[in-house]
Order: structure tokens, then sequence, then C-alpha cells
């Protein structure tokens, strides 16, 4: 699984990543956190090589990730960002199963496939012939994960997934996706700024501050034991609306 | 046609119609774009065909350069010009004294020069008798009493050095309003009354036809245009006793009928083929079978030419600037390169662009072909690279994270996205094409530039409307088959509007 050796990366001179290292445990879901600047998308994208550090190393399966063998890596990763990235001149089928028919797959194993995804994302097979400007932010972040999913990949990065969603379609959707992930049992490393989301999704939660992961644990790690004072501030910074009706404060 | 390079010889493949007479000993006469240049250049064409060769004259070539430059380059053969504009224009910079040094310097390029035709045909400037009588201006230099007036020069003259610069140094004229046309708008600015004065040849027919008034040139600035013919040496082997029968015409067109020749055709509406067949039977006894073009035939022949023209510059620019485009992306400063040259090229006169291609591509439908090529790549090259340049970041990214090789997703998902910028650069390069396309008749490419070419020269409107018209159409109709690609090229998924608001 990711590795990350002393990993740095500077955008125009300012540091984004500095000696950062980290270890992601297979079969779990982990949350990166922060605020925003923090440098949790830039490691994403590190890890799927749509950026190069400028210093460190990152491992995946004990060995270094290249240019040459990015090809073959990124058939092992599912990518989903924030507002799904869609290919909007085609169908969500073709979609979902672009990879798999460059890849040559025979029809019958696309179709399986697809079938099985359509189910796991609860999404309607008479949408697939629809373009991806004819359906919902939902649908589309449903769209997006079946498409991450379709080569079956050992992990799934998710950047900010449900970031762009309104909060009833957010909540169900968050209750949808980790059931697919317990279902699954891969590999999960998503990107969040929601603390609850974080909790709620986290096996291992990974706060991270100015380019640097302050604190890697459990959501009680955090509470019982937090490293630094900005841990607790940050996990308190998430208002609940029951608070303001409360009158009570942090 | 001496000079045959593979190059060449592939557009005369293709095109075909160019080569019709194919023979080795083609004679090919050129002439300028007016009318008594092209009545001696069908004197010389059929004198040639007279004397048994097979001769084809390509008309209303651009200008002296043009004509000069494919001589020289053995595009032509032979072709009508006049003693002055050689000394003093074309070969100006040797400051020839008089027409034996100037014969021994065309000797020296492989170009021969034979007696004057008979008339002298300077450059004289003309006025409406009426203003002539109300200010009484007889003579050049009585221009410097009225500063007010507007001179209106053909712009040959505007810009030779044996023209309006050195005429204004030389009587030290004062007029400040003096703008270039062509000269056969001229004579209607000064029926008009938004001109009053002109340059004219001697030897115009419009002289008597506009009621002017020719002013002495009392100080003798104009020097002496004798018409002479400038041939390649080599007709001498190639064309054995040709040049001999040519020379039967030295001396034999006098200053009156090379006026009444011009008139048969300016004002007569006469054709130059019938005025100079006409001429070479009375005077000379050598009678040729003439075949003139119906207006059906001349259409169909111009509509190939048009198509040929265009057709080949588009399809090229099309192959050549989507790849050009693509790069631009993808190496950020070599694309501004490709984008600045593309743009600069944009930026020259076309005329210009003509004339430097005659020494490698000779004249006809190369060079013409070759500058189209130049003028449509621009909209193309700059088109594929704003289309591919705004596709969002996170569909490149989402395309490259799925493992999708570099050009597998140019194919798959970029260039899909961009067809429709692509496409509307292509519409423009076509129509634009298409329009710059009728220029090519002045380096002889033909197309529906010829007719308006002679439609401008005999201020015929009819015959500027037989190539204008057919253009237009030409225009539209193929701005209406890329609109309907349109709909089959540009993927359905952008076609089609939001369903939701998010």
């Amino acid at each position: 699984m990711f590795q990350l050796q002393n990993i740095s990366k500077q955008f125009n001179g300012t540091p984004a990543i500095d000696s950062i290292d980290l270890s992601i445990t297979p079969g779990q879901t982990s949350v990166l956190i922060g605020p925003s600047g923090c440098g949790k998308s830039t490691l994403l994208r590190l890890m799927i090589g749509l950026i190069w550090q400028d210093a460190g190393q990152v491992l995946f399966d004990g060995e270094e990730v290249k240019q040459s063998k990015l090809l073959n890596l990124r058939k092992q990763i599912g990518y989903v960002i924030q507002e799904g990235g869609l290919f909007p001149h085609v169908t969500i089928r073709k979609n979902i199963t672009l990879m798999a028919d460059y890849l040559k797959w025979d029809s019958g194993k696309i179709k399986s496939r697809l079938l099985e995804l359509l189910d796991l994302a609860q999404f309607s097979d008479r949408r697939l012939d629809d373009f991806p400007l004819q359906i919902s932010g939902g649908q589309r972040q449903r769209v997006s994960l079946m498409r991450a999913l379709m080569l079956d990949p050992d992990v799934l990065l998710l950047d900010e997934p449900l970031g762009a969603l309104d909060p009833m379609v957010r909540s169900k959707l968050q209750s949808d996706l980790k059931q697919i992930f317990q279902s699954l049992g891969k590999t999960v490393i998503m990107v969040t700024h929601d603390m609850g989301e974080a909790a709620f999704f986290g096996d291992i939660i990974i706060l991270m501050r100015e380019g640097r992961v302050i604190q890697q644990g459990t959501m009680l790690d955090f509470i019982e034991s937090p490293g630094e004072p900005f841990v607790t501030d940050f996990i308190n910074a998430q208002r609940s609306p029951l608070d303001t009706i409360g009158g009570g404060s942090n | 046609m001496k000079k045959c390079s593979k190059f060449h010889l592939f557009f005369l493949l293709i095109t075909g119609l160019f080569s019709k007479a194919g023979g080795d000993q083609e004679i090919v006469i050129g002439s300028k774009k007016f009318t008594e240049s092209v009545i001696l250049g069908e004197i010389l064409t059929q004198v040639s065909q007279f004397a048994g060769f097979s001769a084809i004259h390509k008309q209303e070539l651009g200008g002296t350069q043009i004509l000069w430059n494919a001589l020289l380059a053995g595009e032509i053969d032979m072709y009508p010009d006049y003693t002055g504009t050689l000394m003093r224009e074309t070969l100006s910079e040797l400051r020839l004294k008089n027409e034996s040094e100037l014969r021994q310097v065309l000797l020296s390029q492989g170009i021969g020069m034979t007696e004057p035709l008979g008339f002298n045909n300077t450059y004289a400037m003309g006025i409406k008798k009426a203003t002539w009588q109300r200010l009484n201006i007889n003579k050049i230099s009585d221009l410097q009493n009225y500063p007010e007036l507007t001179f209106g020069f053909s712009n040959e003259f505007m810009n030779r050095s044996d023209g309006w610069p050195g005429l204004k140094k030389y009587y030290q004229l004062p007029q400040q309003k003096v703008r270039g046309l062509d000269h056969d708008l001229a004579y209607r600015g000064l029926e008009s009354g938004d001109i009053q004065l002109t340059d004219l040849y001697s030897t115009d027919a419009e002289i008597e036809y506009y009621d002017l008034k020719i002013l002495a040139d009392d100080r003798g600035y104009f020097p002496a245009y004798h018409s002479v013919i400038l041939y390649r040496n080599d007709l001498k082997s190639r064309a054995p006793g040709l040049l001999k029968i040519i020379k039967k015409i030295e001396g034999q067109i006098l200053a009156s009928a090379m006026i009444a020749l011009n008139a048969q055709v300016k004002i007569e509406q006469n054709t130059e083929k019938s005025t100079a067949g006409r001429f070479l039977s009375s005077t000379l006894n050598m009678n040729v079978a003439l075949v003139e073009q119906s207006m059906v035939s001349a259409l169909i022949k111009h509509t190939q030419e048009h198509l040929i023209l265009s057709g080949i510059s588009l399809s090229g620019a099309i192959v050549i600037s989507i790849p050009l485009g693509i790069l631009a992306v993808r190496r950020k400063r070599l694309g501004q390169f490709i984008l600045g040259i593309t743009g600069i090229i944009q930026t020259i006169p076309s005329l210009a662009l003509l004339v430097f291609m005659i020494p490698f591509l000779g004249i006809g439908a190369a060079p013409a072909i070759a500058a189209l090529f130049l003028y449509s790549l621009l909209p193309i090259v700059r088109n594929t690279y704003t289309g591919l340049h705004d596709i969002p970041l996170e569909i490149l990214e989402s395309a490259d994270a799925m493992g999708l090789p570099r050009n597998t997703r140019l194919r798959l998902i970029e260039i899909p996205l961009a067809s429709r910028s692509i496409l509307a650069g292509i519409k423009t390069s076509a129509v634009i094409n298409i329009g710059t396309a009728t220029l090519g008749a002045l380096i002889g490419a033909g197309g529906f530039g010829q007719p308006i070419l002679t439609g401008i020269r005999l201020d015929n409107i009819s015959l500027i409307l037989q190539g204008a018209i057919p253009a237009a159409v030409l225009a539209i109709f193929v701005q209406g088959i890329f609109e309907s690609l349109d709909k089959v090229i540009v993927p359905k998924g952008l076609q089609i509007k939001s369903e939701n608001s998010f």
C-alpha cells in the first residue's frame, strides 16, 4: 500500500508539503483533513502522479512510483473528485466503461461489471444513455464512483467527493458511500474539510496543517489525547446547529 | 513551361486543366492587367499560333514585378512592356541612360527585346476639359497655383519612383489630397468630381470618351515609354522561326492605331481576341482561327479553377493546422512561436506574398494555392489551440487518473471536446479562403477573380457579377456544409442544454 517517505513539494517557492512521512493502512478508510491550503489535496494528487514531489519517495506496495509505471499504477487506483470530472461529451454508460473499452474487455464482462456497479451505487439503468449534463449533482457523484470502481481497483482516492452537494443529498450519499466502502473492504483515502464527515468515515484520521501531519489516529485518540492545542481547536471549530439553539458556545 | 519541379508537377497532375496543351513547345505569353497590355498579349498569342506554335495567354497578371519575375523564372516566354518602365522602375537601380544600355543589361539576363512597336505610351496628367476651362491649367507647372485640387492616381503610379513621388519633387507640387485607386476607377472619380486630376497613358481610349485635357509636360519629366516585347532568348532554339515572325509587328502599331484598338475593347466592348484578330488580318494579313469562350463554359472553367484553389489549399491547411494547434497546447513556448508566425503570415499583403513566391513556384495555380494555404492556417491553428486550452483541468486530470495514455486522451477526450471550436476555425478559414482566392487571378491562377478583374478593367458590371456572385454563392454553400457537419461531428453530449440546475 501507499508509503510516503520524507515528501516535500513547493508551488512557486511556497512549501505545500513539508517533509511528510505517512503510511496508509490497507483495507481501511483513511481521511485526510485540515484547513484550506494545508496540503491534503496535494498529497492525494502526488499519490496518483498528477503532480510530482520535489523531494522524497512515494512507494506503492513497496515499489517506487515512477512516470514509466504510472499507467499501470493508475489502473489499480480509482479517483473521484469534487465535481465528478465526468466527460460531458459521452453518455453515462460510456463514462463508466471508457477504460474497460480501451483495454478491450469483452462486452459480456463489461455488461456484468456494469450491472454490479449499478446495483452497488443504486443508480437507475434507464439513465445510462443520458449525458452528464442531464443528471443531478448527487447522481453525477454516483456515476463518478462507478467509473472509479469499474476496473475493480485496490485503492480508492476521493478528493472532497461530496463537497459540492446540498445537505440532504450529501447525507444520503454519505450513508450509501460508507456502506459501499464496508461491503468492498477496499483501501480508501478520502480528503475532506468537514470534521463530522471525517469522524463518520474515518477508521484513521490524519490531521494536517501547513504542509505537515499534526496527528494521526482514531477520532477517540483526537478527543482523548490531542497532540497539540490546534487539534482540539480544529475539532471544536465545527459548529453544530444544536449549539446555537442552546445559546451555547464551543 | 520550362521549369518543372516535382512540386509543380504534382499540382499540374491534379489540376489537369492547367496543362491542356502540354507540349514542350507551348509558348506562354503574359500580359499586365490593363487593356492595352491584354490586347498586345493577344496579338502575340495569335502571331505565335499563326507561326504554327501552340500558345497560351496568361492575361491580366498582377503587375510589372510579377511579369518580370515570371519571365526570368521561365514561367512565361514573352510579354509586352515599355522602355520607360524597364529603365525607371524594373531596373532603376542601374540608372540606365539609353535603350542600347537597356538592351545589353537584358541580354546578360537571357532576355531579348524587340524594336519599338511604334507608339510611345508615356504617362500623362489628365483633367476634365471643364476644369481646364474654369481654372486655365494648361501645363503641369500650372498645378503649383492650385494646392486645393484632389489627385487620384493608379496605385502603381503612386508608388513607383518615376511616378508621383518623382513628379511632386520635380515640379514642386503642393497638393496634399492625393490618393491611390484603381486606374479604371479614376475615370469615374473624375466624372463624379471626387478627384480633379489623374495619371493617364497617352494611348488611353478614355481620353476622347471622357472628354479629357492632357496637361503639357512643360519641363520634360516623363521619359519615353516605347512599347516593346520582352522575350526569353532561349526561344531562338526552343521555337525556331517564331521570333522572326514576332518581329514583323515592330513599327506596325502607331499611337493612333493603339488608341483605336483600346477603344474597340473598352468603349465598343469587343473582346481582346477579336480586336487583335482583326488588326492582324488587316495590317499584317495574318489570319488565325479564333474560338471565343461562351459564358457557360467560362463559368464552368472558373468554378473548376476556384474549387481547385480553395479545395487543395483548405484541405492542406486543415491537415497541417490541427496538429500545429495540438503542438501549441503541449509546448507552451513553441506554441507562442507557432501562433506568432501564423499571425504574422496573416498580415502580409496578399499581392506581396504572391510575388514573393514566383521565383519558387512560378505563376498560376501553385503559388496561389501555397498563399491561400498560408492564409488559412491562423484561424484553424488558433481555434484548435483555444478549444484544447479551454478544456477544464479536472476533466483532463480525470482522464489521466484513469490511466489513459496521452494520445488516447487526445483522441477520445480532447479532440471531441474541442471539436466545435476547431470546426468554427475551419469555417472561418473556408470563407476567407474562397474570398481571397479571387486574387489568384492576379498571378494567372484563374478562378472567379478572372471575370472580376476583367470586369473592373472594362468597367463592365455584368462581368464583375459573373465572378462575384458565384464566389459569394460558393462561400455561403461551403458555410452551409460546415454548419450541417457541426451536428454530425460535435458530440451530442455537448449539444444538449443542462436539464438540472446545480
